[in-house]
């Protein structure tokens, strides 16, 4: 019998090879739908009327004059469970909405309605101010830092900072919807398609079996689109109001203020250092905001815990924004930069080459051995001895050039997942499973386990995923995904292919524990010649299909996968420093990921989530109007993102020795956008000699940095 | 977007004949590239679109008589492709490839690039054109790093969008309207001006009049420009400057330094250009009237580093003029 082991890399024929997505095609062409594709038949058109007050009462909201617009056929006015208007507590907030024959009739009809506020209040927007802090202070103490730091040679303080940003999905968030007969049809743009329907059946008094969801593609998520939302919930009573389905994708600038944001944190750090290098105490002070949500300190100090004293405290401030959301990797980057960046600046205040200060302090780290390793491999690839000098490029001209680096961490962990497999007797084969394809891959890493653990070429199995009505598995958040449907996938392939190796078993005479898939064949183990084709093994079936049942983690108590990482990124900049541009030369990736399934679409994972990193780094900021609390740059036009000729070149690496494959596979779009805040910062830091405390790292900032805070 | 009627007029006498006299009932629409983003957001919310697609005589570009003249319509795809305008102005040609976004490119014309709109962040989200609230400017206090470091003290505080312009003031262009009253020339030098209240625009321009031609002397004036833009695709600069200037023998004459995404509409530094007269090019003479043309800066809270990042665009646009 086949084990559900992930195979011996000497006997894989898919698992690690260079496979394009199996849907790139549908989805280069267009072919592909998303939930913005989705057309039904005499489907409405919605739009969402928005506060433009940060802090109001609404008192009124006059519908008499939308009701009456041509072409307008269902309206919705927001009210809370006891019947009262919203509390307005950040501009964007949603007020009403209204169904349309078009879409631009449902715009055009927004402006019909007539709402009075009262109370219209002066918002607090700054979160850069620790005296506005409110709440609890989040304190830790370990050890006695304040002795410690006595023992230093030195004690480096620092500022450092990253503002709020938004996820800034290519696809807005939004649904079509349709309730028709007590069922409701969505097709969200969601990362989370088993768990979607529960969010409509209090507010929609239907159950959640008549609830079908349907996500084939979607464009996006970065932890934004894990549930159905105020408007995914209005989008379905329209549709229930009118009779009719209903589109309610959110606009750009909505999606910008009120579909999510990532926290912002600001503060001061003190690190004491031996000059030998080794750290002797940490300080962490620090703020930041999670709008109107509870903030979260970031876990600092970040990676550098064991057997080191330290200090960390946290304050929240409540500002007048969208809400806060799961942003890729919550709270680690922010974490990296307050650490990695101090820690850089300790290691230039002893003079001393940041990879030999890291090296020496790893033992206070989870994982010594493996991010000494992965520095080494980055510094390798970024040709670190060659590029690295001390703090200040001194050759001439206003081009510096610098290196800078940092470590991450992450769990990565496959989350629940059942699969459902059927052989059928012609020898197709399908595999079902409810989860989603954010864009990653996912349907194409299901087809690679399916095809390997039958020993089919990968365009034999055909994979179903995206329904609610298939086997439940997670929301793809956290970076589970890759190792939760790759487990219960191998899973149920495995228990299916027992089955067939069963029948099989009497036809070749061999007995079927010792039967093998492979290549298209089922054969003794190893010998070719005792054999049959996976056709003539299929035939064996008679009439009726066999399905098996796998899941993570398997009943066969076998692990799959497992989680934590770590990895090291590098980059490599030039910074005009009479300009103040910051360009991108290189980016090194490291990464540490357990079993590879895809290596094409494991890469894209670290180019893709070092396009967000630099983006996040050079450009990223929700900016607000200070008396308004107007979002400013609700738009791709002044919240900038990395274009194709801002990125420079990308260098992506995987640790996959036998020590590293062994704990299974593990998933890495988390700690592919880790690391880059940090690393660029110090090496904009080498580049110039100075460090530009705040992300993202635009001119004004540099300027300032350079003339020591001018231009502030 | 509100509905609105649409024109298709095939002369510019019949285009003009239907423009409201009143700024906002009508709007021009030419490649579209600004005014359809406006129209969407409601920003413009006029009763009726002009579109000139069809004025076939707007477009075109022709060299006679020592000028080179650029129909108002013409894309910018063809305006860089144009050989006279390549020889004569290579300034231009930079300015209009920095626009960088091949699509603004492809659609744009060259007079819609002139007569955009201001990219303030407060216009464009509902804040007015000036950016007020109970009568007090909310860009003084705010977030004012896009703003202006020059002629900022009074309503308008955005600064003038177009790439093309600075270089055309810089040229000693001239544009040519057609107005209900017949046609009329003014200078490029003459034709921008900041807006005093919500209901003016930002050249002097009437809401009946149709930019139609853009002529640019052929003068022989060596010109360069540099922009400063974050971003290697489409992004609006921080500053540019656009430096020209006739070579006398290896020393510099007539000089004119216009720089733009500095004021409410591109500014011709005086001093600046005076501080150059008569001197060769070089980064010395360059970065001292670099120093003379910001020294009557007034940048705002938040805009102090566009002072040195001007300073540096004009050196490099001067060593960018091909001489």
């Amino acid at each position: 019998m086949a084990t559900v082991n992930w195979p011996d890399p000497s006997h894989r024929s898919l698992i690690g090879a260079r496979i394009s997505r199996l849907d790139g095609p549908q989805k280069a062409s267009g072919a592909a739908k998303y939930a913005y594709d989705v057309n039904r038949p005499k489907m409405l058109h919605a739009k969402i009327l928005w506060s433009p007050h940060p802090i109001a009462k609404v008192t009124a909201v006059d519908t008499s004059a939308v009701e009456k617009f041509p072409g307008v056929v269902a309206v919705y006015v927001e009210k809370d469970k006891k019947g009262e208007f919203p509390s307005v507590t950040y501009a964007g907030e949603i007020i009403a909405a209204v169904a349309a024959e078009t879409e631009e009739i449902a715009q055009e009809a927004l402006g019909q309605f007539k709402v009075t506020y009262s109370d219209i209040g002066q918002p607090l927007m700054v979160d850069r101010d620790p005296s506005k802090a409110s709440g609890r202070d989040q304190e830790k103490l370990e050890g006695t830092p304040d002795e410690a730091f006595k023992t230093a040679d030195k004690v480096m303080e620092g500022y450092y900072g990253l503002p709020c940003i938004t996820h800034c999905c290519l696809e807005s968030h939004g649904q079509v919807s349709e309730f028709k007969d007590g069922e409701l049809s969505v097709w969200p743009s969601t990362q989370n398609v088993s768990g979607f329907a529960g969010a409509f059946t209090s507010d929609l008094e239907i159950s959640a079996d008549k609830i079908h969801v349907d996500t084939q593609y979607m464009g996006g998520g970065f932890g934004s689109k894990f549930a159905a939302d105020k408007w995914g919930v209005i989008c379905a009573k329209l549709s229930k109001q009118s009779g009719r389905p209903v589109k309610l994708m959110l606009e750009r600038a909505q999606d910008q203020m009120i579909a999510g944001h990532r926290p912002s944190t600001y503060g001061n750090v003190k690190v004491g250092v031996k000059k030998d290098g080794s750290i002797v105490a940490m300080d962490f002070d620090v703020w930041g905001s999670g709008g109107m949500q509870t903030y979260r300190m970031p876990p600092l100090p970040y990676l550098f815990t064991k057997n080191v004293p330290y200090r960390t405290k946290g304050r929240g401030i409540l500002t007048n924004r969208g809400l806060i959301r799961a942003w890729r990797g919550p709270n680690h980057p922010q974490a990296a930069l307050m650490t990695i960046c101090a820690l850089d600046d300790a290691a230039a205040a002893i003079d001393m080459d940041p990879i030999t200060f890291f090296k020496k302090n790893l033992a206070m780290t989870e994982r010594a051995e493996e991010y000494a390793e992965q520095i080494d491999k980055a510094a390798e690839l970024i040709k670190w001895k060659e590029r690295w000098h001390a703090r200040g490029d001194k050759t001439a001209g206003p081009i510096k050039r610098g290196v800078g680096l940092s470590i991450h961490t992450w769990g990565g962990a496959g989350h629940p997942s059942n699969c459902s497999v059927t052989i059928n007797p012609d020898g197709s084969v399908v595999g079902r499973l409810g989860t989603q394809d954010l864009g990653t891959g996912t349907r194409t890493v299901c087809a690679i386990v399916l095809a390997e653990t039958l020993g089919l070429p990968v365009d034999k199995v055909r994979i179903e995923i995206g329904k609610n009505s298939l086997p439940i598995s997670g929301g793809s958040g956290g970076s589970t995904t890759v190792g939760g449907v790759s487990s219960s996938t191998r899973d149920a392939g495995t228990n299916a292919l027992n089955i067939l190796l069963t029948k099989a078993s009497a036809k070749l005479g061999v007995p079927a524990d010792k039967l093998e898939a492979w290549q298209g064949k089922i054969q003794e183990i190893g010998n070719p010649s005792k054999s049959m084709t996976w056709a003539e093994a299929c035939g064996t079936l008679g009439s009726m299909p066999i399905s098996a049942e796998g899941a993570n983690p398997s009943a066969s108590g076998v692990k799959l996968t497992s989680g934590g990482v770590g990895g090291c990124q590098m980059a490599a900049v030039a910074v005009d420093i009479e300009t103040g541009i910051v360009t991108m030369e290189q980016l090194v990736s490291v990464q540490d990921v357990g079993v590879v399934i895809n290596t094409k679409t494991a890469e894209s994972q670290l180019f893709g989530g070092s396009i967000m990193g630099i983006t996040y780094s050079l450009y990223e900021e929700a900016i607000y109007d200070p008396a308004t609390g107007t979002m400013l740059n609700p738009d791709f036009e002044f919240y900038r993102l990395a274009g194709l000729g801002d990125i420079g070149t990308l260098t992506g690496h995987f640790m996959t020795d036998a020590k590293y494959e062994s704990r299974g596979v593990i998933g890495i779009g988390e700690p592919a956008v880790i690391s880059q805040g940090a690393a660029i910062s110090n090496a904009v830091a080498n580049a110039i000699g100075v460090r530009v405390p705040e992300l993202p790292l635009t001119p004004d900032r540099v300027l300032n940095a350079l003339t020591g805070g001018k231009f502030a | 977007m509100n509905q609105f009627e649409y024109a298709n007029p095939a002369t510019v006498e019949e285009a003009v004949a239907l423009l409201s006299a009143k700024w906002g009932e009508t709007e021009v629409l030419a490649g579209g590239t600004d005014l359809i983003s406006l129209l969407k957001q409601g920003i413009a919310q006029p009763r009726l679109v002009v579109g000139l697609k069809n004025v076939k005589s707007l477009s075109g570009i022709e060299a006679k008589g020592g000028a080179v003249r650029i129909g108002a319509t013409t894309s910018l795809k063809d305006f860089i492709a144009n050989k006279d305008v390549q020889s004569n102005f290579p300034g231009l040609v930079t300015a209009a490839r920095n626009i960088a976004s091949q699509q603004m490119i492809n659609m744009g014309t060259v007079g819609g690039e002139i007569l955009q709109r201001p990219r303030c962040w407060y216009y464009r989200n509902g804040l007015g054109l000036l950016g007020t609230k109970d009568g007090k400017s909310l860009i003084e206090t705010g977030e004012n790093r896009y703003h202006a470091i020059f002629a900022n003290s009074g309503a308008a505080k955005f600064v003038h969008a177009s790439s093309l312009a600075p270089g055309l003031v810089a040229l000693g262009a001239s544009l040519q309207i057609q107005g209900p009253k017949g046609a009329r020339t003014v200078a490029a030098g003459e034709f921008f001006a900041a807006p005093k209240s919500e209901t003016e625009r930002e050249s002097v321009l009437a809401p009946n009049e149709i930019l139609t031609a853009i002529e640019i002397p052929a003068a022989g004036l060596k010109n360069g420009v540099y922009e400063i833009r974050q971003r290697t695709g489409l992004d609006w600069p921080m500053v540019a400057a656009f430096v020209a200037f006739k070579d006398n023998g290896g020393k510099a004459q007539d000089v004119r330094i216009v720089l733009g995404h500095v004021a409410p509409t591109p500014y011709h530094s005086k001093k600046g250009s005076a501080a150059l007269e008569g001197l060769p090019i070089t980064d010395a003479s360059l970065a001292n009237a670099a120093e003379a043309a910001l020294s009557e800066a007034t940048p705002l809270s938040g805009n102090k580093y566009k002072v040195p990042q001007a300073k540096v665009a004009i050196r490099r646009a001067g060593l960018a003029a091909p001489t």
